[in-house]
């Protein structure tokens, strides 16, 4: 492996969308100065990499590496493990890392649907329903590919993690931001912040950093964007939108409520807050505006998939993790 | 396993109702099921639902909440803020495959020890006839897990981050 002496950085995708490693390149220019001060060893998005050369690096090699993705099966927790061994500094880099992310709601339900809806579903042609196998022999050889776990886990489930960085992705503002921090503190010009820190997000919620109005406080019924024109200026919530916004973490600017759209939750729990679904859900409760048993259940009735609404990017790292029934047993 | 099964319930009472209420029963020597632990709260409202997930997933197989009566709350109307988080925590709890008698809201006065006994007796039935919860297992037997839930990186009230 060649070395110029530079700092070592690396990134990794796991259970993950690829958006992530979009979200760096959109930190346009700021990417030269990655490429100035650091040395990419390892990012199979970006470069020919191979599994077998990062596990030959020495320990402690890589300065800096963005993880991404949850931990959907053996290949990405290994590949935690390894990268988190060979890392100085390891960062959940995005929901799904920090959070489980989208791809965590697939926690909700037993590993075997999720193959059968791949395989066996009316889009897809397989006549025979052929099935994955994990192991296969072949006249070469045993051929095998990565097992899936029962629940999808986010990165610090698996591997203990240096700092989080929110976002579904990250802003790049913020990743620039971070990784103008980590040149400096290389340089000795700036100090990290203290290991498991929240980085490259607010200290205050989405709702904190909103532009629109709120006077009301109070919501007699729910509506969907699909049927409805919300005002612009407006606090959504007050239009009946369900809006993340009072328990999700700031740093994003709020701009899905600035491009009217409801927050969905992707910068993960407000500080202080361990189960952001938890706090969504008290939230939304106490400004509904009824005392009626009857009346609260028929506004109840509006918020049509409670956990897909407070848990979108988060339920692996809930409380609960998953359900009954993804957990089997 | 049903026969030995003595459930956990975490109980969460008002200061002003529903300890009380459960304060009177013990004076009044009503025998009632010993196995809820009882948590005072100033007021049912205080009640994060983060506290009930904590209780089930660290392992209480049922989780009693109760407050006042409607109309009567010490303060003003936060019993109603109970009332309708209750409805969605019911749901969002029924998503996630536990079952509903697992948790149960009883309003109870402080002149109401009977009923508290009574509503105790009947939830400890009803949950050991579900069984054991058993949340924590569950989720350790999957493999590669390895923070359990209590290793969550804050604690839930005023944690550093």
């Amino acid at each position: 492996m060649s070395t110029n002496g530079k700092p070592k950085f690396a990134m990794y995708w796991a259970a993950a969308c690829g958006g992530c490693e979009i979200a760096v390149l959109n930190i346009h220019e700021v990417i030269l100065d990655v490429d100035a001060n650091f040395e990419v060893v390892f990012w199979p998005v970006a470069m020919d990499a191979k599994y077998k050369d990062l596990e030959a690096m020495p320990d402690k090699s890589i300065t800096l590496t963005l993880f991404n993705g949850g931990i959907r099966n053996d290949e990405n927790a290994h590949i935690a493990q390894v990268l988190r061994h060979k890392s100085q500094i390891l960062v959940a880099f995005g929901a799904c890392a920090t959070q489980g992310g989208i791809p965590g709601l697939a926690n909700l339900g037993p590993v075997h649907e999720i193959v059968d809806t791949a395989y066996t579903t009316i889009s897809t042609d397989n006549p025979t329903d052929l099935r994955p196998q994990t192991r296969y022999r072949v006249p070469e050889g045993e051929l095998t590919i990565p097992t899936l776990y029962p629940t999808l886990k986010a990165l610090d489930q698996v591997v203990p993690v240096d700092y989080y960085m929110p976002g579904c992705p990250p802003e790049a503002e913020q990743i620039a931001a971070v990784v103008g921090l980590v040149i400096q503190a290389l340089k000795g010009e700036a100090q990290l912040p203290p290991a498991g820190a929240v980085i490259g997000a607010s200290h205050s919620t989405v709702c904190d950093e909103c532009k629109r109005t709120r006077d009301q406080k109070t919501i007699t019924h729910f509506t969907r964007m699909a049927t409805f024109q919300p005002h612009t200026d407006q606090c959504l919530l007050e239009q009946g939108i369900l809006c993340a916004g009072m328990a999700t973490r700031g740093g994003c600017e709020a701009r899905c409520p600035s491009a009217n759209m409801p927050c969905v939750g992707c910068y993960g729990p407000a500080p202080d807050v361990v189960d952001q679904g938890a706090r969504m859900l008290s939230a939304i409760a106490s400004v509904v505006d009824s005392k009626d048993p009857v009346q609260v259940e028929k506004i109840m009735d509006e918020i049509v998939d409670p956990v897909g609404t407070f848990y979108r990017f988060g339920l692996p790292r809930s409380l609960l993790h998953a359900s009954k029934a993804a957990q089997g047993q | 396993m049903t026969d030995t099964f003595e459930p956990v319930i975490v109980g969460f009472t008002c200061n002003w109702c529903s300890y009380r209420a459960a304060d009177l029963a013990g004076m009044s020597r009503l025998k009632y099921a010993p196995n809820v632990r009882l948590i005072r709260l100033m007021c049912s409202g205080r009640l994060d639902p983060q506290f009930v997930f904590k209780a089930l997933a660290e392992g209480a197989d049922g989780v009693l909440i109760s407050g006042c009566h409607p109309g009567d709350c010490h303060y003003i109307e936060q019993n109603y803020k109970t009332m309708r988080r209750f409805v969605l925590l019911k749901r969002t709890l029924a998503a996630l495959g536990i079952e509903p008698t697992r948790v149960k809201l009883v309003w109870a006065s402080a002149a109401e020890g009977n009923i508290l006994a009574e509503e105790i007796d009947k939830m400890v039935a009803e949950v050991k006839a579900l069984g054991p919860l058993n949340w924590k297992r569950r989720m350790m037997q999957d493999a590669g897990h390895v923070a359990a839930v209590s290793g969550q990186r804050s604690a839930i009230a005023g944690g550093a981050q």
